[in-house]
């Protein structure tokens, strides 16, 4: 019977020595991978591909929910469940999923297009209510898919086929975005440095509540170096500042410059050798102010930050619910001929 | 019959009686009305009611947008329809006597509020001259009684504010009614006591004024007629009072408990469906997850990625919501997945009159999605009987592995009648398509060949991982498909499954003679008019039968055979003729549709009206607010 996968299944199945140890392998599908060669979500799917056994829980337990556009494509070519939704909707999807089962490790994979213009609602509200889903967005400034046009993460004055002369419309930026919707993990990274792509998305899987990460990802072929001036391996230590919990903010090839605060405005300092003058990255803080702060970093006045901006505890949506039934249970009978019946009856013959 | 041996007044023994009360929207009309209904079942009639309240929460008092009516008929016989027109009409104000007078029959009883008709609420009410004193309610048993001041009077000495006071008037107003129904307080009293148990000044107010307005017309003698109306003979059993959207979120905790699955409901606000999230949200007991959505596309999609997971997603909405709906619709239905689709239905387009009712959902149901994208559509025909079709709804969804659109509407949602409480154990269980993995091969996408439904294959199963999606699959393996064979056999086999449904659903009664000059047909809450008056129709020797629609797509089986029995078929709707185009289309039936879009459900009077002219018996039809 369904309802017995459904029962038996508590919250949270704890990674486990019993579970075999899977390898990357074990998570690609027999779908033929149809990017275009040279598109960064090759390197996304990889890294996820490469850090999903270090979570240690069974394959079958893993959902992968997307939306609609190239990013979207991810599911097919994990070997997990996985659920290619429509435009726009894999929060609301992901979050009957994990609302009915606590017990599955769900993915959402989206993208600019698909996460901040037509689904732009449905991201901040998992957000706010905070279920424990991994979101992965894939922002490439541009739309794919639909070859070409311009996205609500797309500079200003970019143009493109659906804007000859230019965009008038201002950016949204998903970090502030998150943080302004109370997300309690909020992380950048960038698809060129794999070695930190996986990091952060093991940190965001390993986060309970909803996480949200950031992946600058090059479009080779609408939007080919979006990211280049700053994420290329050769600028990257000089134009990339990686936020790192607990240590002073620091960037350069040598680490040798710092950012410090200025009142709410951050401050480079080049070539500073003393830590105590530079900030403290913290990424436990209830307020998002600093969070909100490092955020504002961008290229060219500033380094670029990659890393976790905020982690903070929170109660999940799916604990939150199930303690709901279990105390309606505890404190309610529950029967059914009772209910149907009502309060007040009245017997005929 | 028994007198009551201290009244004055004379009780006259009727069959049936229709009572409105009408007052401003803060004048407790739907409480006032609600508690005469239950002093009225627990008696033992037959009843029906129609709450019909403003789309302001609160209109300017006084106000004619703010008036807001409860209508009640009682019976000692069958009874399917709220009454055509009142026979008691409660007036409080000016302005509930000007939007309502015209319904009361004539010579009707009329009980107002006298002293509401001052200047101030009169000119509200677009009254030149005082309507109680200018001799334009001639036509009517005209009973002006000071309410408000009686009132008062009552509740000198309780420690309330000119507000509280005033707001038990209704009170007043009903042991005023109770009496002239003669009907015993006691069952007002112990609802008031349970429900002012922490507020004992409120209470001692509410039953003061009841008293008050009880008394006061069993000593003066204002009234000189008083009404009994006899139990009905109803089948023995336990009964409740329910109305539709109470009986439909119990059918679904009911159909959780027999399919052993629980409820994920995920819905938005919207009018009249909200109080299925309001009763759903009460019973987490029962393993009931609710939640509010973002919008209505979220709630749909929680819906559904509950029912990838495991869970029975279902989601309730309106017209509109139905609208921004149906793209995950197509979802659930290209990805094989159980949904249950809640649309309680109001007076459309677009924003249309969300608080007034109408059938005009049926060809966004059937039609209203891209591609070719069948679903099963059911719909419940009385309050009742919405408790069961939201079980069957459930039980078609697990049973096709597709998307069920439950068809309500705003008259069966907030009407209500007495309803013989079930017993569950009569309910068979409800089965579903999730199975252990039994072979090396099994695959997520193995069919039942006779049915064409998939396997249920939940997360968390071994061996099954899989992906599902919204594009073209694969017969056979569920992987991305583009080939031109594959995706005409897959709109075959969606359409062919949701078809094969037919084999689940029960033939079509027909009520009336087998074979005739006249079927009318009808589906949803149009029920009650339509067998009253197609039953009055034959007592007046018409050769007249009624047939009602429970299954909208698939029809059942033997429909066709019906019709070849008949001369006409005339389909009465709540909309410029949906099911008439549905009919046509598939039977190629020369149906008569026959329309009504104003926002009220039919009159039995217009149904009867209608097939007298069909008939040939009158030369013309034509609804009461239609131009000459």
């Amino acid at each position: 019977m369904a309802n017995n996968i459904i029962k038996n299944n508590t919250a949270d199945v704890l990674p486990s020595e019993d579970i075999p140890l899977l390898t990357r392998k074990d998570f690609v599908s027999d779908q033929e991978v149809r990017w275009c060669p040279g598109c960064g979500d090759y390197s996304i799917l990889a890294q996820m591909q490469k850090m999903l056994p270090a979570l240690r829980i069974p394959r079958e337990n893993i959902v992968f929910v997307s939306g609609i556009g190239c990013s979207s494509r991810f599911p097919y070519y994990v070997e997990s469940y996985g659920f290619h939704s429509i435009h726009g909707r894999a929060p609301a999807i992901a979050t009957g999923v994990k609302a009915a089962r606590p017990d599955l490790s769900v993915f959402v994979v989206t993208g600019d297009g698909d996460g901040l213009s037509i689904g732009g609602n449905h991201l901040l509200h998992i957000l706010r209510r905070n279920l424990d889903v991994t979101i992965i967005l894939f922002n490439n400034r541009i739309y794919g898919l639909t070859k070409g046009q311009y996205s609500p993460t797309s500079d200003i004055g970019k143009t493109t086929k659906s804007a000859p002369l230019g965009t008038i419309e201002s950016p949204l930026d998903p970090v502030k975005l998150a943080l302004a919707a109370g997300a309690s993990f909020v992380a950048r990274s960038v698809d060129r440095d794999t070695t930190h792509l996986e990091s952060i998305l093991y940190e965001a899987a390993k986060h309970k509540g909803t996480s949200f990460v950031e992946v600058y990802q090059n479009c080779n072929i609408f939007n080919d170096g979006a990211f280049a001036a700053f994420a290329e391996k050769d600028v990257s230590p000089e134009k990339m500042v990686y936020l790192e919990h607990g240590k002073p903010v620091r960037f350069g090839r040598q680490k040798e410059h710092g950012l410090r605060l200025s009142g709410f405005k951050p401050e480079v300092l080049e070539n500073v050798s003393d830590d105590s003058e530079l900030l403290v990255h913290d990424i436990y803080q209830e307020s998002t102010a600093l969070a909100s702060i490092l955020s504002t970093m961008d290229y060219p006045e500033y380094p670029v930050p990659v890393g976790i901006f905020r982690q903070v505890e929170r109660e999940t949506y799916e604990d939150q619910l199930d303690m709901q039934v279990v105390q309606a249970r505890a404190n309610q009978s529950a029967d059914l001929q009772d209910l149907i019946a009502g309060q007040e009856t009245w017997v005929v013959g | 019959m028994t007198i009551d041996s201290k009244s004055k007044q004379d009780l006259e023994s009727r069959v049936q009686a229709t009572v409105r009360f009408a007052g401003d929207s803060g004048d407790g009309m739907q409480l006032t009305g609600n508690q005469f209904t239950k002093t009225n079942a627990v008696y033992g009639n037959d009843l029906a009611t129609l709450p019909d309240f403003p789309a302001e929460i609160r209109a300017p008092t006084g106000s004619l947008p703010g008036v807001s009516g409860f209508q009640i008929s009682f019976s000692s016989n069958d009874i399917h329809t709220p009454g055509d027109n009142p026979d008691v009409l409660v007036a409080m104000n000016p302005a509930a006597l000007k939007t309502n007078l015209t319904d009361l029959v004539d010579g009707g009883l009329l009980i107002v509020d006298a002293d509401e008709f001052k200047p101030i609420n009169l000119r509200k009410a677009g009254y030149a001259e005082n309507p109680l004193e200018d001799g334009s309610l001639a036509a009517y048993q005209l009973v002006s009684v000071n309410i408000t001041q009686n009132n008062e009077r009552a509740l000198e000495g309780l420690e309330l504010n000119a507000k509280e006071r005033f707001l038990s008037r209704n009170f007043y107003a009903l042991g005023l009614i109770l009496w002239l129904f003669n009907r015993p307080l006691e069952t007002v009293e112990r609802w008031a006591t349970d429900k002012f148990s922490r507020n004992p000044i409120v209470l001692e107010a509410n039953l003061r004024a009841l008293r008050a307005g009880n008394a006061f017309a069993e000593t003066t003698e204002l009234i000189h007629q008083r009404y009994e109306v006899a139990p009905a003979e109803v089948a023995p059993g336990t009964y409740r009072h329910i109305n539709g959207n109470e009986a439909t979120a119990l059918g679904l905790v009911a159909a959780s408990q027999l399919a052993d699955i629980p409820i994920f409901y995920a819905s938005y606000p919207i009018t009249p469906a909200t109080d299925v999230l309001h009763e759903l949200a009460r019973h987490r007991n029962f393993g009931v997850k609710t939640m509010q959505a973002e919008d209505e596309m979220a709630a749909v999609c929680a819906a559904i990625g509950s029912s990838y997971a495991g869970s029975l997603g279902i989601t309730g909405t309106s017209g509109p919501g139905l609208a921004l709906k149906s793209e995950a619709i197509n979802l659930a239905l290209m990805t094989e997945l159980p949904l249950v689709v809640l649309d309680i239905q109001r007076a459309g387009p677009s924003t249309g009159m969300p608080t007034k009712t109408e059938q005009s959902d049926l060809l966004q149901a059937m039609y209203g999605r891209n591609g070719d994208s069948p679903v099963i559509i059911i719909a419940p025909a009385t309050p009742g009987e919405c408790f069961e079709m939201a079980i069957e709804a459930v039980r078609f969804a697990l049973a096709y592995m597709t998307p069920v659109i439950y068809l309500s509407d705003g008259y069966l949602a907030n009407g209500s009648s007495p309803w013989l409480v079930p017993s569950i154990a009569n309910f068979p269980p409800i089965s579903n398509h999730y199975e252990e993995i039994v072979n090396d091969g099994d695959s997520a996408y193995d069919r039942d060949p006779d049915t064409l439904t998939r396997r249920w294959a939940l997360p968390g199963q071994k061996d099954l991982e899989h992906r599902v999606g919204g594009i073209e699959k694969s017969f056979e393996t569920g992987n991305i498909n583009y080939e031109p064979g594959n995706h005409h056999k897959m709109t075959l086999a969606r359409a062919q499954r949701v078809a094969g449904a037919v084999r689940d659903i029960p033939s079509q009664e027909v009520n009336g003679p087998e074979q005739g000059d006249l079927l009318v047909l009808g589906w949803g809450g149009t029920y009650g008019a339509i067998t009253s008056a197609v039953a009055q129709a034959q007592l007046d020797g018409l050769s007249v039968a009624s047939a009602h629609i429970r299954y909208l797509n698939p029809f059942p089986g033997n429909l066709e055979q019906i019709f070849s029995r008949y001369k006409q078929v005339l389909i009465p709707e709540l909309n410029n003729g949906q099911l008439s185009v549905l009919i046509r289309a598939q039977y190629n039936v020369d149906a008569i549709p026959f329309g009504k879009i104003s926002g009220q459900p039919f009159k039995i009077k217009e149904i009867l009206g209608k097939i007298n002219h069909v008939l040939g018996h009158s030369k013309s039809f034509k609804f009461d607010f239609e131009e000459e």
